[in-house]
């Protein structure tokens, strides 16, 4: 089990507030990730949740039972740091094996759970190695092997894969969300990449400032996000955000459209403006646009190998049943 | 960057500095060489460097009129205790300071090496009233007790700068895997920071076991180390030198021998963290 409820949870560093009340819950079994720009509070909330800092104010519980002031050892959580944090002076089995011997756990389980994780992650041709002869992708197969062998209530991952390139970094991304089908357990995952919060979570808390923005799937985030700053942080290229006589036609102080929701033409359409820059990727295609007269730059997101170039014009045709509409205070309106 | 530099400035140099070293190092080399001399030949004018009568008659004189072993043993005792009871309690200290700095951190770390500023002979007479009045004086458990507390501000900063080059994560992974603070600093802190906690080691046995000044006012005979045996030939029989020398000799042997064996450990420890 592994359902987590914050109440009213508060954390000052002194003067500093670095998050204010805050309520969130997370049901068992869950994938949720929290997302947002650094400094947004995201590793604190986390830290506060693993119990390796004290709330200033408020309530956790853990499966309904008060675990504010319990020690981080107690909870029953793992955590994998970005910087994985393995004990370097010891062998990859070691270190799997070292919360099991903090259990006291008898030695023959602890051999049959450790080579059972070491065979899961494909870790058993380095399981007497130490951490320093292992590359990034193993060290992290290892930390995550430490945490999973404790078959604790939840998983903590603060900003795993930022520490590893790029093609590792999907990988990894892939073999954390097929161990969270076949554990069904709990995970609560920090990153400030918004491609890892799509890809991987149930449930995305979006936070700002220390404030939670929205709480949603990753497609309610993406298809009504609440205000202008969840829509502009959803989504890569970001939403274009239009003010000025072209929103108040939709009746509303600005309008966002996203990049991909935006076809373009080289003959008609009710927007124009001349290409900046072209990115060709291949499977797609992004303009940077400037002259249209809505924002500068514009951006879009075309499917395939559309071939327009540096100075070429551009018509553009948005998606009416796309455009988000918010108010002056930036939230959605309907 | 590499300079070039002149095979005449390169000998030199390495003449320069072996004269350097050579004149640092004569007088050890003349205590060592007149231990071996008679007393006649120790205070002979012009004095022989070399070519003299080797003869052991000093060493023999000196065990005779003193207990060596005796003294060594105390020693031993003192140096590895003080630095062994200095450790148990500064572990605890650096790791407190280090990874769980409060607001005034800073200043107790200063407050502590300043005690090492205040001249010792200050509180000599404090120090020595009150051993008598607990029976210490003249005993090794005494003896342990004031070097430990001699040496323990030069212990904890040393670990303290160690423990710090320790990242904090790994002890946090450690409280998330579930263990205690005995078990995080046991099994996680001090096997990480074993080069450090060593060369910590070498040098304060190495401090304690050269440390004059309080082995010499709180001993008599039972719990007097070497640097008391090398007084007691100096202050009475100040005229006897080969006797002097080869009880000098004697006495800074051992210890001699430790620093020339760990040299490497402990020129890590004393640059440690210095470049990185």
């Amino acid at each position: 089990m592994g359902r987590i409820t914050l109440n009213q949870v508060t954390k000052s560093f002194g003067e500093v507030n670095v998050i204010p009340p805050l309520d969130l819950e997370i049901d068992d079994g869950e994938f949720v990730v929290f997302v947002g720009p650094s400094g947004c509070g995201k590793s604190t909330l986390l830290r506060l949740i693993a119990g390796l800092e004290d709330v200033t104010s408020g309530m956790i519980q853990i499966d309904g039972s008060d675990a504010t002031a319990v020690p981080p050892a107690k909870r029953g959580l793992a955590m994998v740091f970005q910087s994985y944090a393995l004990y370097p002076h010891m062998s990859v089995r070691k270190n799997i094996a070292f919360p099991l011997k903090m259990a006291k756990m008898d030695q023959a389980e602890i051999e049959k759970r450790v080579n059972n994780a070491a065979s899961v992650l494909n870790l058993t041709d380095y399981i007497d190695r130490r951490p320093g002869q292992l590359s990034g992708g193993q060290r992290q197969r290892v930390a995550i092997g430490r945490a999973i062998v404790r078959e604790p209530a939840a998983f903590l991952f603060d900003e795993p894969l930022s520490n590893l390139d790029a093609a590792l970094r999907v990988g990894m991304r892939l073999e954390i969300s097929e161990l969270h089908k076949r554990l069904a357990t709990t995970m609560i995952y920090v990153t400030h990449d918004q491609v890892e919060a799509m890809t991987m979570a149930d449930k995305i808390v979006v936070l700002h400032a220390g404030v939670i923005e929205q709480v949603g799937s990753p497609l309610e985030l993406y298809q009504a996000p609440r205000n202008k700053f969840v829509a502009g942080f959803i989504g890569s290229p970001k939403m274009n955000f239009i003010e000025g006589a072209e929103a108040q036609k939709h009746g509303a102080h600005t309008i966002g459209i996203r990049p991909e929701h935006i076809e373009v033409s080289d003959s008609a359409g009710p927007w124009t403006g001349v290409v900046g820059v072209a990115e060709h990727l291949g499977s797609d295609t992004f303009f940077h646009i400037h002259e249209s007269g809505l924002a500068d730059p514009l951006t879009i997101r075309a499917s395939g190998e559309v071939s327009f170039s540096h100075g070429d014009k551009i018509y553009m045709t948005p998606r009416e049943d796309r455009i988000h509409k918010f108010d002056a205070q930036g939230l959605r309106v309907a | 960057m590499a300079r070039a530099v002149s095979t005449q400035r390169k000998i030199g140099f390495t003449v320069a500095a072996w004269t350097v070293g050579f004149l640092i190092f004569f007088p050890i080399l003349w205590t060592f060489l007149t231990g071996f001399k008679t007393e006649g030949e120790a205070i002979a004018s012009p004095p022989s460097f070399l070519f003299f009568d080797w003869n052991l008659s000093a060493y023999e004189a000196v065990n005779q009129r003193s207990d060596y072993p005796k003294h060594f043993l105390n020693s031993v005792v003192i140096s590895f205790g003080s630095t062994a009871l200095g450790l148990l309690i500064a572990i605890p200290a650096a790791w407190a300071m280090a990874f769980v700095p409060a607001k005034r951190t800073k200043h107790v770390l200063m407050w502590m090496l300043s005690t090492k500023m205040l001249p010792p002979v200050g509180v000599l007479i404090p120090i020595y009233l009150i051993f008598r009045d607990a029976g210490l004086l003249d005993t090794r458990t005494g003896l342990v007790i004031v070097l430990t507390l001699i040496n323990l501000p030069i212990i904890v900063w040393m670990l303290f700068t160690y423990f710090r080059e320790i990242p904090g994560e790994i002890l946090e992974a450690a409280r998330m895997d579930g263990a205690s603070l005995r078990e995080e600093i046991l099994y996680v802190l001090t096997p990480m920071a074993v080069p450090g906690i060593a060369s910590t080691l070498l040098l304060n046995v190495i401090l304690a076991w050269n440390e004059a000044f309080w082995t010499l006012n709180l001993t008599a005979a039972n719990a007097a180390p070497l640097t008391a045996f090398i007084a007691s030939f100096s202050s009475p029989e100040g005229l006897f030198y080969a006797k002097l020398s080869a009880a000098s000799t004697m006495a800074i042997a051992p210890i001699l021998i430790i620093g020339w064996f760990s040299q490497k450990q402990l020129v890590r420890g004393l640059t440690f963290g210095a470049v990185k």
